[in-house]
């Protein structure tokens, strides 16, 4: 063994064992996490690994993702270049051009050459985006765009090209090696000067300098955020159910423990997720609340679920506690107690995440735990609480008065083998002054399609969207479950809404609950009665230039964007003007995940964010299709001083009017 | 030493509605909850507790169902509730009912030094403010009302100083020990239960004091030892309203004429 061959293999050796090391480190500390099933329904998770980490669907769904789609797949072809060069290192005289049969190890050469410089070109891009024009969500309070760790791998990767082009160019010029090489051969070209013995020091340090890298690059990974070179794969592939806004259920027995109050409570793929988090930032961009400058950020909060995990977890895993609180205000490392209540749960966030994180859920168990194990939430939420176990909705009023709206309409009770849907009405279609109008307005163009439609009147009670998001499961379990009573009891089989927050609660949380219906938001259903012919409208209503406002409930968390846009469309003859933000990447209102009955206290408000988006286009008429949209809208459109210029209605408000 | 908080279970009167037939009310399918002022008469008591080594009860007299509103005050962490339910307490006034709550502190209070009695200033169903004031002259307490802060307890010296809230005034005010206060709602915010103990709740002993227990002469408790009772619930017309002004095109305007009505009617007090 030459000394050449007898250093290498030994720091090789040690490389791989430190490597091997670390990770073993992370998945004890992952394994720490509470247990999940993620292992369901492998072909799904397959092509879901595929379609996110090797298509990279959602990293090309920015301009800028095309260079870490060619970094990615630079990557993963490099990976057999070097593992060839690792073995070069450990057999003398190994080779892969003159393993492989001619073609193939030209084929390898061309292909390496041109990758290697393909990589090169993308590494240095993203150096110039970070150093020079980086968009503002890279950085953040606690890192910068051209952070040292980010400019160290960066710099590596660099690095280890310009070594790989330095030996192969110098090689070729010592005539070792082949001339498939194109960027190596005009490389080599430069070198012709150079006398053999220089030439063989240049390809001597190029090795070592490339041998080095790699290894201190293998070690590094582990131990920063280029950890999800490792993890993101894995990651897309234990990605969760469709729905991430879907909690799961909790069981309401003694001695257990309800929502997440220490590391160790969140699942091993929230810890996993945590790992893999990138900083890319993309969250950071569009979560309302931190666009508001509310403490909230969801890349924070992966951010510090990590160093928590980092910081507790070898404790944790010998039984100890951890010496760092999760949810508290002690920086770095800790989750603070406004920012899990600024929250609006609108998606935004788990819908844009490149390596598919769920920030959201993991806010909703945290506030499970503040909600159910400490009795800690904003004050205003008491009223709430007590509201919705006393009187089954938000305000607290009598449930007599549940039938009031519907006093001039006759007796509109649903009746078991009679009527086709049940009509939910909603809390705020029930009880909100504004949204009672749009319950009005859709009963009437209900009558005008001839739908068979009947209420639950007195019966009906709010469905508990607010409360389940806002972490208190145990009395959404109770309304959960009284609700999937009646509802078997009557025997109702399609639903239809007209309020998001009821259509998502009805169509997906409750089928935890084992009730598996037809559940509809009224646009589904009046887009479908315009399609059948059963609804038509002359396109005539008036209401100057319509615009849009997608709800995060029907869109992000329901994929329903062309609905309402049909419905309005046909009422108003026109495709409604759209936001800059609009479908997935929409703007919340501010009332989701139960802000509705939350003050907002710090930073800018969110509804008032969007009214001045919605101003620079100068629209007419604010088109919603959830009641909490409209009462925000409408209270941007006061506090702004526009009210007399803007009206807000609900697309059953313009169709009503479109076929009057 | 120990701290006891009487409760009653009252129908959601925003939910009652009076028959116009019968001038009865309409309880049929009306959810019950603890008396609002309770509420903060129970949380005074946990907080007591919160910081001081003292017992926490939870009393209520009531018919058995009242349970449901005991066994809330356990998922709120008293530790111990004791109902006081008997046929022949039923149908009580104000005094009759002071008397059994009296009967049963005097009971408690020969196991163990009573403290302190908190009530709710008043019941929203009943309105008379008198069960508490009823109980602290039976048994010769400090009567301390419309208590809205706590400024101290001295445990070796066995008094206590209250802050009352009194109409556009407070009043500072100190009684020895033993000593019944009912409280006013500023008094504290009312804790929301945690699960664990909602669950240990469920389970939760309640204590029944029935007649036989609390040995009281039947005639003087219940209907037969009350001297009011109720002739006639009715709803009281109401005089057909006045839209005043625009305020959607004129809140101010209309604001001001509001205001101008008010003062001429000498509804508004300085």
């Amino acid at each position: 063994m030459s000394p050449h061959q007898a250093i290498f293999t030994t720091l090789f050796a040690v490389a791989v064992l430190s490597f091997l090391f670390s990770c073993y480190q992370r998945v004890r500390l992952v394994a720490i996490g509470a247990s999940e099933n993620r292992f369901d329904d492998p072909l799904a998770r397959l092509r879901g690994m595929f379609r996110y980490a090797f298509a990279q669907k959602r990293v090309l769904a920015r301009p800028y993702g095309v260079n870490h789609f060619l970094l990615f797949w630079a990557f993963m072809l490099l990976l057999t270049a070097n593992g060839a060069f690792l073995l070069e290192g450990l057999i003398p005289g190994f080779s892969l051009a003159s393993a492989l049969p001619a073609p193939l190890g030209h084929g390898q050469e061309l292909l390496f050459d041109i990758v290697s410089l393909v990589a090169l070109g993308s590494v240095l891009v993203a150096l110039a985006r970070r150093l020079f024009f980086p968009p503002a969500y890279l950085g953040n309070d606690y890192t910068r765009p051209a952070s040292g760790e980010a400019l160290l791998i960066l710099g590596m990767i660099a690095a280890l090209m310009t070594a790989f082009f330095l030996l192969n160019a110098a090689r070729i010029a010592l005539g070792q090696a082949g001339t498939w090489q194109p960027v190596s051969s005009a490389l080599a070209g430069l070198l012709n000067g150079l006398s053999p013995s220089v030439l063989e020091g240049v390809a001597g340090v190029s090795w070592w300098l490339h041998a080095l890298v790699l290894l201190l690059f293998m070690n590094l990974l582990p131990r920063s955020k280029h950890m999800h070179i490792l993890t993101a794969i894995p990651n897309c592939y234990f990605n969760g159910p469709a729905r991430p806004n879907v909690q799961s259920r909790e069981a309401f027995e003694k001695g257990r423990r309800y929502g997440v109050g220490s590391v160790e409570q969140f699942s091993w793929k929230d810890l996993l997720d945590s790992l893999t988090c990138t900083e890319c930032g993309r969250c950071q961009d569009l979560c309302p609340a931190h666009a508001t400058t509310k403490p909230l950020n969801p890349r924070r909060i992966v951010h510090d679920i990590k160093l928590n995990l980092l910081m507790n977890g070898p404790a944790l895993r010998d039984g100890a506690p951890g010496t760092l609180a999760l949810i508290g205000d002690a920086g770095e490392g800790t989750v603070g107690e406004e920012a899990i209540w600024a929250c609006t749960t609108c998606g935004a966030c788990t819908s844009v995440c490149p390596v598919l994180i769920e920030q959201m859920p993991k806010i909703i168990k945290m506030r499970r735990h503040l909600v159910q194990e400490k009795a800690r939430f904003p004050e205003e939420l008491l009223n709430l609480f007590e509201n919705m176990e006393q009187r089954s909705n938000p305000w607290g009023i009598a449930p007599s008065e549940r039938t009031k709206w519907s006093s001039q309409l006759g007796d509109r009770t649903f009746k078991p083998g009679e009527t086709e849907y049940l009509f939910f009405v909603g809390c705020a279609g029930t009880f909100d002054s504004r949204n009672k109008h749009v319950t009005v307005a859709l009963a009437t163009i209900l009558d005008a399609a001839g739908v068979s439609w009947g209420t639950l009147g007195r019966e009906e009670r709010c469905c508990g969207d607010s409360v389940r998001r806002l972490g208190n499961e145990y009395v959404f379990d109770a309304m959960a479950g009284e609700n999937v009573a009646l509802f078997r009891e009557k025997g109702i089989t399609r639903v239809v809404t007209q309020c998001p927050h009821c259509f998502s609660t009805l169509k997906n949380d409750y089928r935890q609950y084992g009730l598996d219906i037809e559940v509809l938001h009224h646009s589904h259903l009046l887009a479908r009665l315009v399609a059948e012919g059963r609804l038509t409208p002359a396109g005539q209503a008036s209401f100057g230039k319509v615009m849009f406002h997608d709800s995060c409930y029907l869109g992000r968390h329901n994929d329903t964007y062309e609905a309402p846009r049909i419905v309005l469309a046909a009422a108003t003859g026109t495709a409604p003007a759209e936001f800059g933000r609009n479908h997935e990447n929409g703007f919340c209102c501010g009332a989701g995940g139960g802000r509705m009955w939350l003050e907002e206290q710090s930073g800018t408000r969110i509804n008032l964010e969007r009214i001045r988006e919605a101003m620079q286009q100068r629209p007419d008429t604010l088109c919603v299709s959830c009641p909490y949209c409209m009462t925000m809208m409408e209270d941007g459109l006061k506090d702004l001083g526009v009210a007399d210029a803007v009206r807000v209605r609900d697309i059953a408000e313009i169709m009503a009017d479109g076929i009057r | 030493m120990l701290v006891i908080s009487c409760i009653k279970q009252v129908p959601d009167t925003t939910q009652v509605q009076i028959d116009p037939v019968t001038n009865t009310l309409i309880r049929d399918g009306i959810p019950f909850i603890i008396n609002p002022y309770d509420a903060h008469a129970l949380e005074e008591g946990l907080r007591l507790k919160d910081r001081y080594d003292v017992r926490t009860v939870a009393l209520s007299m009531g018919p058995p169902n009242t349970e449901a509103t005991l066994r809330k005050a356990c998922a709120l962490g008293v530790d111990e509730a004791i109902l006081l339910s008997d046929r022949a307490f039923g149908g009580a006034d104000t005094l009759a009912t002071s008397k059994v709550l009296s009967a049963a502190i005097e009971r408690l209070a020969a196991q163990e030094d009573v403290g302190i009695v908190f009530c709710g200033k008043q019941t929203i169903d009943g309105d008379t403010a008198q069960v508490g004031p009823g109980i602290a002259s039976r048994l010769g307490f400090s009567q301390l009302t419309l208590v809205d802060r706590i400024e101290s307890i001295d445990f070796p010296r066995k008094t206590i100083t209250v802050r009352r809230k009194l109409e556009g005034r407070h009043e500072i005010v100190e009684a020895p020990l033993p000593v019944m206060i009912t409280v006013v709602r500023e008094l504290n915010r009312p804790r929301y239960p945690v699960v664990a103990m909602r669950l240990a709740a469920r389970e939760a002993a309640i204590t029944v004091w029935d007649n036989s227990v609390l040995k009281l002469d039947a005639a003087t408790v219940g209907l037969k030892g009350s001297p009011t009772w109720v002739s006639k619930i009715f709803s009281p017309e109401r005089d057909q309203g006045e839209i005043i002004g625009d305020g959607i095109k004129n809140p101010v305007g209309t604001a001001s004429l509001l205001l101008d009505k008010l003062l001429d009617k000498d509804l508004l007090t300085i």
